[in-house]
């Protein structure tokens, strides 16, 4: 078990938050529609603070401007993945940033089992370190069953 | 506007002997600047009975080719290009008769690019802020701003990662980051220290920072505390699932001991690296490029600005720092805080948050920016404010200095009567709280306590952070303001 503030993975924008409802999520999605930001469903069972690339529960809805309809494609991706991580982020194509503007976790796993710690012992008492979730230590899509 | 006096007659301009700047050719109240021309603007309080126009010729002439005689060897030049050009002197509001203070005066100055080595703030500086300070014929002189053409701009790298790559980097969008200064700031031992590294990260923060002192003294040899963070770093990183880091402070006496600790920081697996402003330009942009070139994020401690920026009428204004630093290619500079307990007008700390941060500026007087500043695609600056900050105030932070900046609540979580980690996550749990209402679109500055207090209710840290810290306020008056009011314009 993690013994962090909430006993699971920090990541995105209000994990330290009791987990928003649908009526929350509908106004952060109102809010990144208000910005222009396209917004986007992504899940994975493979929680590293450096896996970037989580897969993406279709394209980023570029063109879908109803958060009812966007909130949908969430539930949907939560229905077909209840026991993966899924997030949503908001992405912003104007000059000067083309990055995301917001990433916030709205599924988990039941159970967060968190990470190990490998130290590697180097020259001197220099330290290599890894972080491996104890999840992937079993097969894509087998993690969190 | 008064006339050139520039003696156009060759014989008259360069017989031997003294005669005043304005006749020399640094006074042309028509001059264009070009779009390529640095301009300088100095607010200048001239000696008694010195004429400001003369004064303004004298900087122009001091800070470009001058010396205090004619000089024939101008001849051999194209003298006239290299001059600096004083070509507007305004009288600064509320100075001079029917008040307290000296005249004062802006002068505007128009600098040709020749003037100036590419890419060196060094050089830069050694005009700008050179001899001319210490010149008698001024009683004080400020730098208040500078216009940087885009052609000169171009020739700087900029910030080594800058806002956007940063926060891909660290996997962090959409709210500020949240940092603290380990405390107390001396006398830790390399142990000790990567504790409280270790809590406040676990807790919830992003960064945790060495102090601008801490280099390697004999409590904490430089290594033994990059060990010890490292472990913190890393067991907090494993312990929560996020990217975290520590500014490990590299700044020591010589560039070759810098470089050796920004090394072994590198080695050990660290984001960031952190250096001080008292470093001085030429080392900051040396570990500018080294951080781009090794994908290390930059922090600067703005270390010894206040003994220079701080009264209004001598030295210079933070906006030039600001600008100078984003060339330099700093990804991380102490901006101030608006309500904090550090210097800072909420317009000035405006301007130079705009200024690190912005594709371009507008020129807005009274948030002190005298210029349109076009930033050349240079990398965004994330500005950190720190100093007297805690959760009870998210919502003013918020409101004043936006998403994109580190707020650094040192005492503020260290400082929490439950201990550190509990620390981190009432400021946590303040900011998150705060991000989720204002996105909400709700009237978060007004509303702030309420929230918090709401949010209070279900977390117990940020109840004793509140309860702990509820009536600190710094209201104390700013040295450093805005000359320039907005009024309201009468609408029919």
């Amino acid at each position: 078990m993690m013994t962090n503030h909430g006993n699971r993975i920090t990541q995105g924008q209000f994990s330290f938050l009791p987990d928003l409802t649908d009526d929350q999520i509908t106004l952060q999605i109102k809010y990144a529609l208000q910005n222009g930001w396209a917004v986007n469903v992504e899940y994975t069972d493979d929680p590293h603070p450096r896996n970037t690339y989580w897969e993406m529960f279709g394209m980023p809805m570029f063109d879908l401007k109803d958060p009812a309809g966007i909130l949908m494609e969430i539930n949907e991706c939560r229905k077909t993945f209840p026991n993966y991580y899924v997030r949503v982020t908001a992405f912003d194509s104007t000059r000067g940033w083309e990055t995301p503007r917001m990433s916030f976790i709205v599924n988990r796993p039941e159970k967060e089992p968190g990470y190990r710690l490998i130290r590697e012992e180097r020259d001197g008492r220099c330290m290599g370190y890894t972080i491996v979730a104890y999840s992937t230590d079993r097969p894509e899509g087998e993690r969190y069953s | 506007m008064s006339k050139s006096e520039t003696l156009t007659n060759s014989k008259e301009r360069y017989a031997a002997g003294v005669i005043p700047y304005k006749k020399m050719g640094y006074w042309e109240p028509s001059y264009e600047p070009k779009d390529t021309d640095i301009i300088a603007l100095f607010r200048i309080t001239p000696q008694k009975g010195v004429d400001p126009e003369e004064a303004a010729a004298a900087v122009a002439g001091e800070s470009s080719t001058a010396t205090w005689t004619v000089v024939w060897t101008d001849r051999l030049t194209a003298c006239e290009l290299y001059r600096a050009k004083a070509y507007r002197v305004d009288p600064v509001p509320n100075t001079g008769e029917g008040t307290d203070m000296d005249a004062q005066y802006f002068a505007y100055i128009a600098y040709d690019i020749d003037l100036f080595e590419p890419g060196s703030i060094a050089n830069l500086t050694a005009s700008i802020i050179g001899n001319v300070f210490g010149f008698k014929a001024v009683k004080a002189l400020r730098l208040e701003d500078m216009r940087m053409p885009v052609a000169y701009l171009k020739t700087f790298q900029g910030p080594a990662t800058g806002v956007v790559v940063e926060r891909e980097r660290l996997d962090k969008f959409g709210r500020p980051l949240l940092g603290a200064t380990t405390k107390p700031k001396l006398g830790l031992s390399g142990r000790n220290y990567g504790r409280v590294v270790y809590e406040a990260l676990k807790g919830g923060l992003d960064f945790v920072k060495d102090d601008e002192n801490i280099n390697s003294q004999p409590f904490m040899h430089w290594r033994d505390r990059f060990l010890y963070v490292m472990e913190a770093v890393n067991k907090a990183s494993a312990a929560t699932g996020e990217v975290k880091g520590h500014y490990l402070n590299i700044t020591a006496g010589t560039m070759d001991e810098m470089i050796e600790r920004a090394e072994f920081a590198k080695s050990l697996g660290s984001v960031i690296i952190m250096i001080d402003l008292v470093i001085g330009y030429t080392a900051i942009q040396t570990m500018a490029k080294w951080a781009r070139n090794n994908d290390m994020i930059l922090h600067l401690h703005r270390a010894g600005n206040s003994t220079y920026s701080r009264q209004k009428n001598h030295g210079m204004n933070f906006r030039v720092i600001c600008k100078w630093m984003r060339m330099a290619g700093v990804d991380h500079i102490h901006a101030g805080t608006v309500v904090g307990k550090l210097e800072g007008d909420p317009r000035m700390i405006k301007g130079f948050y705009d200024t690190l941060r912005e594709p371009d500026t507008p020129m807005s007087l009274e948030n002190g920016l005298f210029f349109n500043q076009d930033w050349a695609s240079l990398n965004k600056v994330m500005p950190v404010a720190s100093g007297g900050i805690h959760a009870g105030q998210m919502h003013q932070l918020i409101h004043y200095l936006g998403e994109d900046v580190v707020l650094q609540f040192g005492g503020g979580t260290i400082g929490h009567p439950q201990g550190i980690q509990q620390g981190a996550v009432a400021n946590r749990v303040a900011l998150e709280t705060m991000i989720q209402a204002r996105n909400e679109g709700r009237d978060y500055l007004k509303e702030g306590p309420e929230i918090l207090q709401k949010a209070a209710k279900w977390c117990s840290p940020l109840q004793a952070a509140l309860d702990t810290w509820k009536d600190i306020t710094f209201n104390y008056e700013s040295t450093d303001t805005a000359d320039f009011v907005p009024t309201e314009t009468a609408s029919a």
